[in-house]
């Protein structure tokens, strides 16, 4: 096994070193970096926004370029959390909480440096954990019948929607909007239009960059504008000798690394506990083992190294089951799903047979894109951190210009752009109303499939409800779905306050991210 | 009681599912359903719709059970409406002039009035981001990745 998972990688390597593969990859990386340090703009907008860019490339370039982009973000939204206080992505709002006094003490490059090497560390250890996970996966996965396949995505939009952020309740309620929105256009078996209101442009459905923009484009510009203040950068002059950590900080961040890293890969295994809760997981953790977890909030070096580990390791680890299960975990994974479904590659257990190319240039360029972003980091950092200094007031009106552009060059339809605006404006209402618009997009991405395949499981079973729990394999993700929801309930109504508060603070970044300098 | 259940937030956001969830399953009834085991188009909406009613109603449920919370308001303190505003327009006018005069003075119109939207924005800056923009966006659209939209054009 040991020896296929070699070749495989070879040829992976190969398909990624290939000259135009390797320049989106950088690109992508590039870019990916550049945005994400803007302040208030998180991996899911700059992925939304840069999506439309990609479909004119070919299929293999387009993924490399998009999952460049994708993790480039994150170690720009790390910089800007650590730097400024200013957490774009959930995982990174604990970050802030020992990033940013290091910056105040003046060992912000140091912090930064860190964090570059914790996040290579988990980065290796995640894609390890796909190279040998995935092709077992798949194996067992060929084996699914259509009622395995709807209950297996019934316990990942479950998963999805409870264990994200915010209520629960509410977080199943957004899922099946996306499921619903899934539904718009016309019926794959009967061709009937389905909730068109009789508009031609919405025969072939809503178009997934449209839903993206509006609901991380215009939607956040909305919630964020004249709200984000002037950002301090008193304290974030970094130079490139900065970002050398000390020996003693060092000696202090391996091991802290190594259990981040540890922590961050069982949570990528339980489906549905992306990288927000393993940071949160990884960080308490740190605080509980450490001699000293008082000083923890005042600049520990283990409280940047730990939970950058744990992200990065549990998000090489959300790709496994996207790619060979085509389940994703959270919205981003669903965007790089229907950005693969766009490309006309149809996500699910016979990629990685149907597609190598992709799926091994995938794995094979997280290793070359993370090697660019150590590259492109150490002595770009000075750049970064000027690029931290421009305000919002510029960054929106030019992003909304993309949105606007992006969605037309989808399909050069003026129509779209006026669907993502009133997606955006409903999108901003259920943001008043604390929905979280995550899992609509995840229900979206798998809605059309998840009906196929419970149409194909009934009329097999001839009508029988009761397929789901008479399979052993379905009924196991049945039972987990119940647990699933057992356990929320559980949670809720007995202990409701003490665990409530801590797990709102756990799941609302905002509830602690905005800390005074 | 009454009068705090009308401010709290679950108690709209239960009743705009338990809405959507009701209008969509009364629509799904003008598709075929069919049985369960031929299922027709109407089948899963309509499902879904149900599910959606019901989810909805949880929530509405939590609203009647937790005390109002201390900073409970629909819309946020702040009220943006010329930010708000203005965002919505900027893609608008892109409809509106893009369509009819080209990329050039779509692009114009939607940077510029979309940064009108911050209270410190002038006149002057917002022109001079919205000149920036569109000379680097053309750049960049037209030239480089080569989309079909004219840059100027008169009438359709």
């Amino acid at each position: 096994m040991i020896a296929t998972a070699f070749t495989d990688l070879w040829y992976g390597f190969g398909v990624a070193l290939e000259p135009h593969n390797l320049m989106w990859c950088f690109i992508g990386v590039l870019v990916g970096n550049m945005v994400g340090v803007l302040p208030g703009m998180g991996p899911l907008a700059t992925i939304s926004i840069l999506l439309p860019l990609t479909f004119g490339i070919h299929p293999v370039g387009a993924i490399l370029m998009l999952a460049g982009v994708f993790y480039g973000s994150q170690y720009g939204g790390a910089i800007c959390s650590i730097l400024l206080n200013l957490p774009c992505h959930p995982p990174h709002a604990v970050t802030c909480l020992d990033g940013f006094p290091l910056t105040k003490q003046g060992r912000g490059g140091a912090a930064l440096g860190i964090t570059v090497i914790s996040s290579f560390v988990g980065a290796s250890w995640g894609i390890t954990e796909m190279i040998f996970l995935s092709p077992v996966l798949v194996t067992v996965a060929l084996k699914f019948g259509p009622a395995e396949i709807c209950s297996l995505m019934l316990l990942g939009l479950l998963a999805g929607s409870t264990l994200a952020r915010g209520s629960p309740l509410k977080g199943v309620a957004m899922t099946v909007v996306g499921l619903l929105l899934g539904i718009v256009g016309s019926d794959i078996e009967t061709g009937t239009p389905r909730f068109t209101f009789g508009i031609p442009n919405l025969f072939d459905g809503v178009e997934i960059v449209a839903l993206a923009l509006g609901l991380f484009g215009i939607a956040e510009f909305m919630k964020s504008v004249n709200q984000l203040s002037e950002v301090d950068t008193k304290y974030s002059h970094v130079k490139f000798r900065d970002l050398r950590p000390s020996k003693e900080e060092l000696r202090r961040a391996w091991p802290a690394m190594l259990r981040g890293t540890l922590i961050g890969s069982l949570c990528a295994l339980i489906p549905g506990t992306g990288p927000t809760i393993a940071s949160f997981v990884s960080y308490a953790t740190e605080k509980k083992i450490s001699k000293t977890p008082e000083l923890f909030g005042t600049g520990m070096i283990e409280g940047v190294a730990c939970p950058e580990a744990s992200t990065h390791s549990s998000v090489q680890g959300d790709f496994i089951p996207t790619m060979s299960l085509g389940i994703p975990g959270d919205a981003v994974m669903a965007l790089i799903l229907g950005a693969l479904m766009i490309q006309g590659i149809v996500p699910g257990p016979q990629l990685i047979s149907e597609h190598p190319d992709i799926f091994w240039g995938l794995v094979a360029s997280f290793w070359i894109g993370n090697i660019i972003l150590v590259i492109l980091n150490v002595p770009m950092i000075g750049l970064w951190v000027k690029l931290l200094t421009i305000p919002y007031k510029y960054l929106y009106p030019s992003a909304l210009f993309f949105v606007c552009i992006g969605v037309y060059s989808t399909n050069n339809d003026m129509f779209q752009v006026g669907e993502t605006i009133i997606i955006g404006l409903v999108g901003y209402l259920l943001l008043l109303l604390d929905f979280h618009p995550a899992p609509v997009l995840l229900g979206f991405v798998l809605g059309p499939r998840f009906e196929e395949n419970f149409r194909r499981a009934m009329l097999i079973s001839r009508g029988d409800v009761l397929v789901f729990v008479e399979h052993p394999i379905s009924a196991v993700f049945v039972g987990l779905c119940v647990l699933l929801i057992v356990t929320q309930i559980y949670v809720r109504l007995r202990k409701p306050k003490a665990l409530l508060t801590e797990l709102e603070l756990n799941a609302d970044p905002n509830a602690i991210a905005p800390v005074e300098p | 009681m009454f009068q705090t259940l009308l401010r709290k937030r679950d108690f709209y956001a239960g009743g705009l599912m338990v809405l959507l969830g009701a209008g969509v399953t009364l629509n799904s009834t003008t598709y075929t359903t069919g049985t369960l085991m031929h299922m027709g188009p109407g089948m899963f909406p309509f499902i879904l719709g149900i599910v959606l009613t019901f989810i909805g109603i949880l929530i509405f449920g939590t609203a009647l059970l937790t005390p109002l919370g201390e900073d409970e308001h629909i819309l946020p303190r702040s009220k943006e409406w010329r930010g708000w505003g203005c965002i919505l327009a900027g893609p608008i006018l892109f409809i509106i002039f893009g369509e009819f005069l080209g990329m050039v003075a779509g692009t114009f119109a939607c940077v510029f009035v979309s940064a009108l939207g911050d209270r410190t924005a002038t006149l002057k800056s917002s022109f001079l981001l919205a000149a920036g923009v569109t000379f680097f966006g053309v750049l960049l659209f037209s030239y480089v990745l080569q989309i079909p939209f004219p840059m100027f054009r008169w009438g359709r």
